[in-house]
């Protein structure tokens, strides 16, 4: 191979928003032929990092050499000529046009007329050579989100990408996906491209990257090769301090469940069933993980425990009391707390944190008599609350719109775990979602020290680590049905990930 | 009745043509993802314009005028709306308003008066106080004329006929073929993310707010030099409302909306020559309702979520556009 040793070369980048410095004096270097992974938490400054390279944000100081030549990036146009490509976690892709469509807007070398057949060509030599299966005439709309990922892909190679950027690709697809995901992204590399993977889970790290760059609060700390490394040391170096381990010594009484569903059926947004006949009995301290692509009825499923979703058929017991379709304040005051997937939608943006955190429990006599909110008692435990579940707000009395979603997913989880008495239940949904490693560590320590109190909980997520690591058992959810439940010691990702496409356990074990 | 039906569907087709023009025009806008409701006031002005033009210099020269005259406020329009990013749907009406008042200043004795003589000084005074003008001629087409039904309905009219269907056949290609025309779209779709790959997005919307501009005038034209030409104040009726209607009956498709002109145009042709004969008084009245009544049923199919996946709005529709 002949060429400069680096694709890319930063120095010195620079990069200050309003009241936080994003990137400090970080340095970064790409070589031809080799995954880079950018491990960080969130905020640590990584997609700002390759947002700079990409051409959405202008440093302030520093200097970029792309292909051994100093450039000045002045948008993603002047991106792409260089042959910098980036996949962003929000696809950018429009739904109603075709595949080819997204694929050749503007691209100048297309003449007027487009060529639908000469691109159709071009474009299923190159899904074949990756061994996709996508056409260039079907509607983005009717693509899964793994399907999705590969026409961003197809739009990088298209456009004969040498550099391309990946913004956390796996957040939105199946194990299965994310493992067809790094074949694409090994086979790139091997054709000579450099390839970056922004990410905050280790084990992609390790089965995918050559080298790795860790970034902490906008610095870079250190770039190893991965085979000269470990699990241990990035984790150290990405949050400062080792990993607690999450130890666990409670034990469950199953003579009795606290929450008992059987033949529930609920509907989606869109009328259609989003909940099929669903049963399951959860045990005093029990925490029952649910795992499942997002979008198979988790999300329906915990709103219908709630009571913000009207339950069709079947029944929910809370301690042998029917609250099948209550009123969701009187299912808050049985004892049950609902941690939902958008803590924004469940949030009141524009009012203070003090009122967010008293959101459900402003009516509670703690706070309030029959008349009057006594304040003085809502912002003290406010104010409490803020320390005890670290939240990161200048006062109290600041508007929750202003914070961070790490700080929001904080407060909502305040309010559900700190200011209800008698909690009974915890439906969690996606708690951690986007969450970085020390927030996501205090977050599985706050449901298990519920958990060893007794309180039962209910957790969605995608991160099968995660439903691993927490969970006594694990029911896996498909199209609104309940493909199967494993108990701890059961466990194996394979499976897990295999049940979580659909196919039944029998099917999976035969 | 044979006889009824030929002039029914000539008539559709004659009267069908200003919604054809107007709503190909209002297409393309709203592809680019701007609203124009100010089509109406752009097409009064048209018909005011080809008439003050006409009589002064004739077709060709009127037909200049309105198409130039349209372009410039289409891309008044996109000044307020696409730089400015003022609200659509105020700025639409402001010009609706302006449109229907101008038309009538620029139309009354005096002003016209004054400009014709100023473009054409030998014109005669009864050409000056005319409130007519030289209709456009049919220009029957030679052989396909003569096929029963067909012939007549399209090929017995004047050249603006001729011309918007051609226009409906180019833009569809032009939209949906060319790579201008996906880029027109995607600005339409998702401004940010066509930016970001380098399409012009405020050229664009300037050059679909001119083609907006100038077909809808056209229309207002063809109203008055190709359909009736005598000028009343304000007679568009409505008719640019309607062909924004007809662009969502269309599905923001040239090809679709020559159907749905010819079946607006049907309907207006069949309530007229009913009304002439005199059958039960209200039903003419029903039947105006109609184009209002299909367009309802219609939008209550797209506000289905699945229908609106396949064939929906322009995402973008109505929202301006700025850099971060």
């Amino acid at each position: 191979m002949s060429g400069p040793e680096y694709l890319v070369e930063m120095r010195g980048i620079v990069k200050k928003f309003p009241n936080v410095v994003a990137n400090d004096n970080v340095s970064f270097t790409l070589r031809p032929g080799e995954v880079h992974a950018l491990l960080g938490e969130n905020g640590a400054g990584k997609s700002t990092l390759m947002n700079i390279l990409y051409g959405i944000y202008r440093p302030d100081a520093g200097e970029i050499w792309v292909y051994g030549k100093k450039v000045d990036i002045r948008g993603p146009r002047d991106a792409l000529a260089l042959g910098i490509g980036m996949v962003h976690q929000q696809f950018k892709l429009i739904p109603v046009h075709t595949v080819a469509e997204n694929v050749i807007l503007g691209l100048r070398e297309q003449g007027f007329v487009i060529n639908e057949r000469k691109i159709n060509n071009e474009l299923t030599q190159l899904i074949q050579r990756y061994g996709w299966t996508i056409s260039p005439n079907s509607r983005v709309w009717q693509l899964s989100a793994g399907e999705k990922q590969q026409v961003e892909l197809l739009k990088a190679l298209y456009r004969k990408v040498r550099i391309l950027i990946l913004d956390e690709p796996t957040s939105v697809l199946t194990p299965q996906e994310t493992v067809a995901l790094f074949q694409t992204l090994r086979k790139m590399a091997s054709q000579g491209l450099g390839v970056v993977l922004i990410t905050h889970k280790l084990e992609e790290v390790f089965s995918v990257a050559d080298r790795v760059t860790v970034m902490r609060a906008g610095r870079n700390v250190a770039t190893k090769n991965v085979k000269e490394t470990n699990i241990e040391e990035l984790v150290e170096l990405m949050i400062g301090r080792p990993l607690l381990k999450i130890s666990s010594t409670r034990s469950l009484d199953t003579s009795k469940p606290v929450l008992e569903a059987s033949g529930l059926v609920v509907l989606g947004d869109k009328g259609l069933e989003a909940v099929r006949n669903v049963s399951f009995k959860l045990y005093r301290g029990e925490i029952l993980g649910i795992a499942g692509v997002s979008g198979n009825g988790q999300t329906e499923l915990l709103e219908a425990i709630a009571g913000l979703r009207k339950i069709m058929r079947g029944k929910v017991l809370l301690d042998g009391v029917d609250i099948t379709n209550r009123h969701p304040q009187k299912i808050i005051d049985a004892g049950v707390s609902y941690i939902p997937a958008e803590v924004l939608r469940y949030s009141a943006p524009e009012m203070t944190v003090a009122e967010n955190l008293v959101l459900k429990a402003y009516r509670n006599h703690l706070f309030a008599n029959s008349l009057m909110i006594r304040w003085r008692d809502v912002n003290r435990k406010a104010e409490e609350l803020v320390k005890a579940f670290r939240i990161v707000t200048p006062t109290i009395t600041n508007k929750v719109a202003n914070l961070s979603g790490g700080n929001i997913q904080r407060l909502v989880l305040a309010r559900e775990l700190g200011t209800l008495p008698n909690t009974k239940v915890i439906l969690a949904a996606y708690p951690t979602r986007g969450l970085d490693i020390a927030s996501t560590e205090q977050i599985h320590q706050e449901l298990v020290k519920r958990a060893e109190q007794g309180v039962a909980v209910l957790l969605v997520s995608e991160e099968l680590e995660e439903l691993m690591a927490l969970s006594d058992r694990i029911m896996v959810m498909y199209r609104g049905e309940i493909v199967g439940v494993l108990r701890r010691g059961e466990y194996d990702v394979e499976e897990i990930g295999l049940m979580m496409t659909g196919v039944k356990r029998a099917e999976v074990s035969a | 009745m044979i006889e009824l039906v030929e002039s029914v569907l000539v008539g559709a087709v004659a009267s069908g043509t200003v919604f054809l023009l107007a709503s190909l025009g209002e297409t393309v806008a709203e592809r680019a993802g701007v609203l124009n409701l100010g089509m109406e006031g752009m097409m009064i002005m048209g018909a005011s314009l080809s008439y003050i033009f006409t009589n002064a210099l004739g077709h060709g020269w009127a037909i200049t005028a309105v198409l130039l005259v349209g372009a410039i406020l289409g891309l008044l329009h996109a000044l307020f709306t696409v730089s400015l990013r003022l609200n659509q749907v105020v700025v639409g009406l402001a010009f609706t308003v302006l449109g229907l008042g101008l038309s009538g200043l620029l139309a009354s004795n005096e002003i016209r008066g004054r400009i014709i003589l100023a473009l054409n000084p030998e014109a005669s005074p009864a050409v000056i106080a005319s409130q007519e003008a030289a209709k456009l001629p049919p220009i029957p087409i030679p052989g396909l004329v003569n096929i029963p039904i067909i012939g007549p309905m399209i090929f017995s009219h004047n050249i603006l006929v001729y011309i918007s269907l051609i226009l409906a056949g180019g833009l569809w290609f032009i939209l949906f073929k060319t790579s201008f025309g996906l880029s027109l779209r995607s600005v339409g779709e998702n401004p940010s993310m066509a930016d970001a790959l380098g399409v012009n997005v405020f050229l664009i919307r300037y050059i679909a707010m001119a083609i907006c501009g100038a077909l809808g005038s056209l229309a207002g034209a063809y109203l008055f030099i190709g359909y009736q030409p005598f000028w009343v104040e304000g007679m568009t009726q409505g008719r640019g409302f309607i062909s924004l209607a007809l662009v969502i009956l269309a599905t923001w498709n040239p090809l679709r909306a020559i159907l749905g002109a010819y079946l607006f145009g049907g309907v207006e042709a069949l309530q007229f020559r009913l009304q002439l004969v005199g059958v039960a008084a209200q039903l003419p009245y029903f039947l105006l309702m109609l184009p209002y009544i299909v367009t309802i049923v219609t939008l209550t199919l797209l506000s289905a979520e699945s229908v609106r996946k396949r064939i929906g709005v322009p995402a973008a529709l109505g929202v301006p556009y700025s850099r971060e």
